[in-house]
């Protein structure tokens, strides 16, 4: 067949520049289908195009960037580019992991949007023949004094719950940020970790000319329609009317979709497999084609369908959820069949790999779309934009944390921090997670609320720490220093738990990327990334890039969430956030700073996101990193747990009660650092430190000056009943346990289940206040 | 002693039984699945968690008529055990193995967390290694687990003892604040009028390994173990 042959159908509207523009296609990018096309397309084509070519599916304003981030250590077995990315972890095991973000579909249906964002990768995972063992999601929302906010807060956990909870897949932890600049666009982040032996691994690559193209799992049906474009635009108000572009998800189908496809992989009877996720079927058969560079034909008229009358255009566009395309070996298309028909699942061969270097898709005999070769996926084009930092922002970095008045309350430091542990961003997300079943699979050593969730690895002592941070104020008052430490935070974090951090994946959140100021802060935070992985060696093995989440208020704060992967070698040098022991000394490895720009704090007690944030040095956050593990290690540490929002005095806090049952108290003694303004000292966010309580505080100021890391005894861990002692030179404050356990733990939940007023009440910070 | 796990569509909790019996208990296990006709010679039963045909309906109604509950009714008409565990315990109500019926929690939220009960009864075969009163931890995981059953089979569940395990507090006191889904009468668990099916909503299988939590479910299992082997009447 030659181009030529391909044919409009009947009633197909006519290729106008309107319905161009309406595509998502801008004139210059028309005119490159034209040339690789060398005629006017098809509807169906422009639809396949609009499809691969948006944002969501083609990377184009960011894949420059994202080139120069490191991607290789010799525990990566599989980088990015794939359905996931791939790790070596110990004796032949392996884990595939992946974040991908939901964020557009969530602000207009919060539950189906959440859900299908877990179904999604799940998927990514599971195709490498990887079983899925762990689930994380890192979430942005509004201040939960809007009604709207609340809705959308619990529509989403809910529908991360829902799914996760009945496909069997713990979620194990994850973060929750509650900020106005997400007030019109919330965030919803998920990442899932899979286990697999190193030789089960598959990539999604068609080959075998004359092998067979199969569609498996759910019928194909008219929802999520341009889901992938949809993602690639603004917020407005018109996007309330593209709720239908909402996916709708089935749990249950995932669940036998999940054990089919091992199954399926397991057998050798099949070459490739992949989600059918944004852009259907367009994307999954055209990007397993592009990386086998090899032809593909799909016929429409034999993929199931649920509904009459489904045009091509439609079919190719589809995002209806649970469904799987699968190159099996040729001649295998029966045993293929029956292992998903004992799962009760449909699968029918809707085309093949064939020699000729052509995209084709028909319906019967008609050829409704052709591109050459693999063009479509390769002729995508990228675009650098002329960054520019917005001057607002600048000035807001510039201005004087310190200028800021403090309020007459600030005067009893207990006040302050009693109110930061009430700051939703900072209380205790258990409202949350008690939705989520943690525990399924009894892997899960420490689950939701610690620094990293840890998951053991069955058959081996080895276990995975894994966690997702990120920090969108930092990005946006400084991107290059709010992406060093949105990496460094996660590092961290994991290796509080005793595991060495190896890998990361990253989701990008970020506004419109064609205005400068937005493409400044995407250039600017990947490049600190990219500085803080090189120094840690957590390469990047995937990820995604969620840009375009502006609306009519505004842009949201930069937010790229970074998901670290972790190793710990043995389940003994597993290590909790929360004091264990009265009696245990306490040190702080780094050291305080006069650092209190862009801190919780500041947004919190004052209303206020100005001022710089923290510096972030990546070899001194490796140097302390190295310090922490030889500690832990060597069995000197009973628990860590890192310094980040709320500054010192709420980490040590949260040591003192993250257990709400068996609390304990501390008294410290920070006179050496009586020098900083208090509240810096108490509350700034200095970066590189970690809060150890140790036994045997003498080993652990051995291993930390060996590393050329700040070590300080500073008190030590006492019974709950003697609540918590700062002393600062001349200053002593002194609380029970009980009003700040109170305010940690019951805040969330008086928001969401108790009488308004309470809410209000512990939501008031919103309220700006003058500098 | 042999364990046949059943494992119906959506069974999410079978793999957990699967270790809990062979890695903790030492037992030998087999799966069961559900289009099929044969329990194996399984000595003991467990209808595992999950949610078999995605709680559609209603969680257990479609599982029911799957071809091996029948098998699975006809092994407990014979007075042979069954552990009926969550969404088993579901089940085992739609199938009439255990009176009463497991609705919406009240606050219609899913809970996951661990959770004390009350060994109610010492007098089963499920519980023998546990102390009378005694108070064990275990997690619960469910969005349908609040029991419900008219003013009858309650007073007959409480008068021949056949309430085995309850919600309570750390210190052993039934209060409306340890009960995480607002069951009747704080009841966690139940056995049938024979005495050889046990339902309830709480994780055992879950509990068998301090390095999770706890390890407070594995008495349960020995028990078992003890009854069968021991030839110890019900």
């Amino acid at each position: 067949m030659s181009p030529s042959q391909v044919q409009s159908r009947p009633g197909d509207p006519e290729i106008t520049p309107a319905l161009v523009k309406e595509h998502g296609i801008t004139p210059a990018e028309y005119q490159k289908v034209l040339a690789m096309l060398g005629r006017t397309p098809t509807f169906t084509e422009l639809g396949i195009v609009s499809a691969l070519w948006s944002e969501h599916c083609s990377y184009k304003h960011s894949r420059p960037l994202l080139r120069t981030l490191p991607t290789e250590a010799p525990w990566v077995l599989q980088g990015p580019g794939e359905n996931a990315g791939v790790i070596a972890v110990k004796d032949g095991i392996a884990v595939a992991f992946k974040i991908e973000s939901h964020n557009h579909p969530s602000a207009v249906e919060p539950y189906q949007g959440a859900a299908t964002g877990v179904g999604g990768i799940l998927r990514d995972v599971f195709t490498m023949g990887a079983r899925p063992i762990a689930l994380l999601n890192s979430l942005r929302f509004g201040p939960l004094t809007s009604p709207r906010v609340r809705y959308l807060f619990s529509g989403v956990v809910k529908g991360i719950g829902d799914y996760g909870n009945c496909v069997g897949v713990p979620t194990v932890g994850g973060e929750v940020v509650f900020d106005p600049s997400y007030e019109g666009n919330p965030l919803v982040n998920a990442m899932c970790v899979g286990v697999l032996r190193e030789e089960e691994l598959i990539r999604a690559v068609a080959e075998g000319i004359g092998n067979p193209i199969i569609a498996v799992g759910a019928r194909t049906g008219r929802d999520g329609i341009h889901g992938a474009s949809f993602a690639s635009e603004d917020l407005s108000a018109e996007s309330e009317s593209k709720r239908p572009r909402v996916q709708v998800g089935d749990p249950f189908t995932e669940k036998l979709l999940l054990e089919a496809s091992l199954e399926l992989i397991r057998s050798g009877h099949i070459v490739a497999i992949q989600d059918m996720g944004a852009a259907g079927l367009t994307s999954s058969s055209a990007e397993m084609a592009a990386r086998g560079d090899v032809g593909v034909t799909i016929d429409m008229l034999k993929v199931p369908v649920r509904e009459e009358g489904m045009t091509p255009y439609e079919i190719m566009l589809s995002e209806s959820q649970e469904r799987m395309l699968v190159v099996a070996h040729k001649g295998r298309e029966a045993q293929v069949a029956e292992i998903l028909a004992r799962w009760d699942l449909e699968a029918a061969v809707i085309g093949e790999v064939i020699a000729e270097p052509v995209y084709r898709v028909t319906e019967g005999d008609r050829v409704v779309a052709e591109f050459p070769g693999i063009q479509l996926v390769t002729d995508c084009p990228t675009y650098v934009i002329d960054a520019v930092e917005s001057p607002t922002l600048a000035a807001a970095r510039a201005q004087d944390a310190h200028a800021v008045a403090p309020l007459d309350e600030e005067a009893d430091p207990i006040w302050t921090l009693e109110r930061l542990l009430s700051s939703p961003t900072i209380a205790s997300k258990a409202w949350v997670w008690r939705q989520y079943d943690s525990m399924v699979r009894t892997s899960t050593i420490m689950g939701p609320g610690s620094d990293a969730a840890v998951v053991r690895l069955r058959g081996t002592d080895a276990a995975i720490a894994l966690c997702i941070d990120g920090n969108g104020r930092y990005v946006s008052l400084d991107p290059r220093m709010g992406g060093r430490i949105a990496v460094a935070e996660a590092a961290r974090n994991v290796a509080c738990t005793g595991a060495r951090p190896r890998a990361i994946t990253n989701n990008l959140n970020f506004g419109n990327p064609t205005r400068p100021e937005v493409y400044f802060q995407l250039r600017e935070a990947v490049a600190g990334m990219g500085e803080a992985c090189r120094t840690l060696e957590t390469p990047v093995t995937g990820g995604n890039v969620s840009l375009y989440n502006e609306n009519p208020q505004g842009a949201i704060h930069p937010t790229p969430t970074v998901g670290m992967v972790g190793v710990l070698d043995s389940l003994d040098h597993v290590t909790p956030s929360a004091f264990q022991t009265p009696g245990d000394s306490i040190v702080l490895l780094g050291d305080n700073t006069d650092e209190i720009g862009a801190s919780e704090y500041l947004q919190h007690v004052h209303g206020l996101a100005i001022g710089a944030p923290p510096a972030s040095d990546p070899a001194m956050e490796r140097r302390l990193i190295d310090a922490l593990l030889d500690a832990i290690r060597a069995g000197h540490v009973r628990s860590a747990h890192d310094c980040s929002d709320g500054g010192l005095a709420v980490a040590l806090a949260e040591c003192a009660m993250l257990r709400r049952d068996q609390p304990l108290g501390f008294a410290v003694d920070l006179t050496s650092w009586a020098d900083l303004p208090l509240r810096a000292l108490l509350f700034g966010e200095a970066q590189a430190r970690v809060v150890v309580s140790t036994p045997d505080p003498h080993a652990v100021l051995a291993v930390a000056q060996a590393h050329g890391v700040p070590a300080t005894v500073i008190g030590r861990v006492t019974p709950a009943d003697d609540g918590i002692d700062f002393l600062i030179g001349a200053i002593s404050a002194h609380s029970a346990i009980a009003p700040l356990a109170r305010a940690f733990h019951d805040t969330i939940p008086g928001i969401m289940d108790g009488d308004p007023a309470a809410a209000a009440a512990a939501e008031s910070s919103a309220t700006p206040t003058t500098v | 002693m042999k364990v046949g796990i059943v494992r119906f569509p959506g069974s999410n909790c079978d793999e957990d039984a699967y270790h809990a019996v062979v890695d903790h208990l030492g037992a030998e296990a087999v799966f069961c699945w559900h289009k099929e006709h044969d329990l194996q010679g399984a000595d003991l039963v467990i209808l595992p968690g999950g949610f078999s045909y995605g709680d559609y309906l209603r969680p257990g109604a479609i599982a029911r008529f799957s071809p091996i509950m029948r098998e699975v009714v006809a092994h407990a008409e014979r007075g042979a055990p069954v552990l009926a565990i969550c969404n088993g315990f579901q089940i085992a109500c739609e199938a009439g193995l255990l009176p009463g019926a497991l609705l919406r929690n009240a606050n219609l939220r899913f809970v996951c967390e661990q959770v004390h009960l009350r060994v109610e009864s010492i007098a089963t075969r499920f519980t023998s290694r546990y102390h009378i009163n005694e108070v064990i931890t275990v997690p619960v995981a469910h969005g349908d687990g609040r029991y419900t059953a008219d003013a009858d089979t309650l007073a007959r569940l409480e008068g021949e003892g056949r309430v085995v395990f309850r919600y309570v507090d750390a210190r052993g006191h039934v209060t409306d604040a340890a009960n995480p889904n607002a069951s009747q009468r704080n009841i966690a668990g139940i056995v049938n009028a024979a005495g050889n099916v046990l339902g309830m909503m709480p994780h055992p299988e879950r509990a068998v390994d301090t390095l999770l939590g706890s390890a407070d479910g594995l008495p349960l299992l020995h028990s078992l173990a003890d009854s069968l082997m021991g030839g110890v009447a019900a």
